[in-house]
């Protein structure tokens, strides 16, 4: 392989049954940044079909040019076809770094498409740079559940492939004015037979009443401490005087206290809210991984040497029972 | 029917801690275990064997003392075990594991192939596709749900907001996550015969693997430097009665522009 002919940095436009997802147009926030910095083209990748808006939208979001590959059998995700229709870009476009969404469908097609072409992948990357004197892209990402942080790099083989848990990096501005149909390269594919091999008989969309963890400014979290799936009813409440949501450790979820899909930390979601305020979580690691970056982070716990302290902005020692419901009434009483 | 599943033997990475004045991990007396995602692949393999009937063969990578973990797994229920363990094999990135684990198993008869989705030591969910790859088997992650007639499956496969359902062919392989099921414990009578049971050693010459794909030599990946993350620091702590404290809350946020 050489590496010097490859080059550009590709973001992969993940999209579901025809909705572009957000995580793309964060990975082409922190794309343009880096190619950029190594004054490289920044091209996004869409496969799916009658997405020729979407494809313009990938412009406006800072994209130099968009690869669209269009086709029926891209309309719904399947790893066959998806790896099959990424690979032959690959094969002929040569790119130097590919960056896919650390989302459910990207950890399945990532690693597929890293092992086919042989090349290296670097999961859930929390910062991404390039090296100065080399323009190789240095990747990290927690391990060990967050206790040990590592830089890892590909330097020998291309593209450069890493995934990205959505919250992590921010999009740009929306800019109209960045469309330009003739970017737009639009393509078709051929498929071999293997991408029969797996058939989609139905696709459920379970109606969540919750909102995106990783979207809300304001997150009232819950660990051990609270007690009980009833208690968690005052942190509602203050959630909602805040507008925000709720969430919880891992401890809250495995009690059964709260939804799978409300955990907060290195197994569960990255947040980045305006305010956290952490309510009788003791502070593992593994929570700290998943919100640390929080703006600003205030602590309700009884105990003053939990490890949670050391990373909030504000600590109020007592008892949650006590704080958290005197919280929520001077709220309301501020809001009248 | 043969069923394949691949495990890892992880610290449980719940009891490592951070020497506080080296700034670094502390392995020692931490507890090893056979991963958690792996445990339910174990226990689905097993539920198959006990409705359809089948072989379920466990095998890892890893050091010698991996070993322990294959004959939990027998006391779980499995019937044989296999660890491919070689010095040739240190410094895998998961590009390498994958390939070396396919090596191996391919060399076995096989319908399924199951591993955990993610290893609680690397969180990288990449060693499941990449043995998918490398073996050019169809590919399922994030399974929450196995039905099998006796010729095809039906997956349930999770999705960050709802599920699909799913028909696969075999041989197949097939990631699990932790609702999938509750892995039972070891049994009785199993710990007896993972006693007895040798467990099959093999090193990298009796895999079906090209030797540059072995290794840091086969892996693309580098770690290129790791530390341990600092805390930012202690901000304000506020003792008070809860009227007070929570009047110091809301000025902070307040002095801030929050609210």
């Amino acid at each position: 392989m050489n590496i010097n002919e490859y080059n550009g940095v590709w973001v992969y436009a993940e999209q579901r049954d025809g909705e572009l997802q957000k995580i793309g147009l964060e990975l082409l926030g922190k794309a343009r940044e880096i190619a950029d910095g190594i004054n490289e083209e920044l091209t996004a990748v869409l496969l799916g079909n009658n997405m020729d808006d979407t494809a313009k939208e990938l412009l406006a979001y800072g994209a130099d040019k968009v690869i669209y590959v269009e086709d029926e059998k891209l309309t719904h995700f399947t790893t066959d076809a998806f790896t099959e229709a990424i690979c032959s870009l690959v094969e002929s476009e040569k790119p130097g770094m590919m960056l896919v969404g650390a989302t459910y469908l990207g950890r399945d097609l990532g690693p597929r498409i890293a092992a086919r072409i042989g090349t290296g992948l670097t999961a859930d990357c929390t910062a991404l740079a390039t090296e100065e004197e080399t323009g190789h892209l240095m990747m990290t990402r927690p391990a060990f559940g967050g206790n040990l942080m590592a830089t890892i790099m590909c330097t020998e083989h291309r593209p450069q492939m890493a995934t990205v848990r959505p919250g992590v990096f921010d999009m740009i501005a929306k800019d109209e004015s960045r469309v330009d149909a003739s970017k737009i390269d639009k393509r078709t594919t051929t498929f071999s037979d293997t991408v029969d091999r797996i058939k989609v008989i139905e696709v459920v969309k379970e109606l969540k009443d919750t909102v995106d963890l990783t979207e809300a400014e304001f997150i009232v979290s819950g660990g051990r401490g609270v007690g009980s799936a009833e208690n968690f009813k005052q942190l509602e409440e203050l959630a909602h005087a805040l507008g925000g949501t709720v969430s919880g450790s891992r401890a809250t979820i495995d009690n059964g206290w709260l939804a799978h899909d409300l955990q907060v930390g290195q197994t569960g979601k990255t947040v980045r809210p305006l305010v956290y305020v952490a309510c009788g979580i003791s502070g593992a690691i593994q929570h700290l991984a998943g919100m640390q970056d929080s703006d600003y982070i205030i602590a309700i716990n009884k105990d003053a040497d939990a490890p949670i302290h050391g990373v909030a902005d504000l600590s109020l020692v007592g008892d949650l029972n006590k704080l958290v419901p005197e919280f929520t009434a001077q709220l309301r009483a501020m809001n009248k | 029917m043969n069923i394949v599943v691949c495990v890892k033997q992880v610290p449980d990475t719940n009891e490592v801690k951070i020497d506080p004045v080296k700034g670094t991990l502390i392995r020692d007396g931490v507890p090893s275990i056979i991963n958690p995602d792996d445990k339910n692949a174990i226990e689905e393999a097993l539920r198959l064997k006990d409705k359809h009937g089948a072989n379920v063969t466990v095998i890892t990578m890893g050091p010698p003392q991996a070993e322990v973990a294959l004959k939990e797994a027998i006391a779980m229920g499995a019937d044989d075990a296999i660890l491919i363990s070689d010095r040739a094999f240190a410094g895998s990135d998961t590009l390498a594991t994958s390939r070396t684990l396919a090596g191996a198993i391919t060399k076995l008869d096989f319908d399924i192939v199951m591993a955990g989705r993610q290893a609680i030591d690397g969180d990288t969910a990449q060693v499941g596709p990449g043995i998918a790859e490398s073996l050019n088997l169809p590919q399922v992650t994030y399974v929450e749900n196995v039905e099998f007639d006796g010729k095809n499956l039906k997956i349930r496969k999770a999705l960050e907001d709802g599920y699909e359902v799913l028909e696969v062919q075999t041989p197949c392989l097939l990631t699990a996550i932790d609702s999938l099921n509750e892995p039972r414990y070891m049994q009785m009578k199993n710990i007896f015969t993972a006693y007895d049971k040798e467990v099959i050693m093999w090193n990298a010459s009796d895999i079906d693997v090209n030797p540059e794909h072995l290794g840091l030599k086969g892996s693309p990946t580098k770690v290129k430097k790791t530390w341990t993350k600092e805390t930012k620091g202690s901000g304000e702590i506020v003792e008070l009665p809860a009227k007070e404290a929570a009047a110091v809350a809301i000025s902070k946020l307040k002095e801030k522009h929050y609210i």
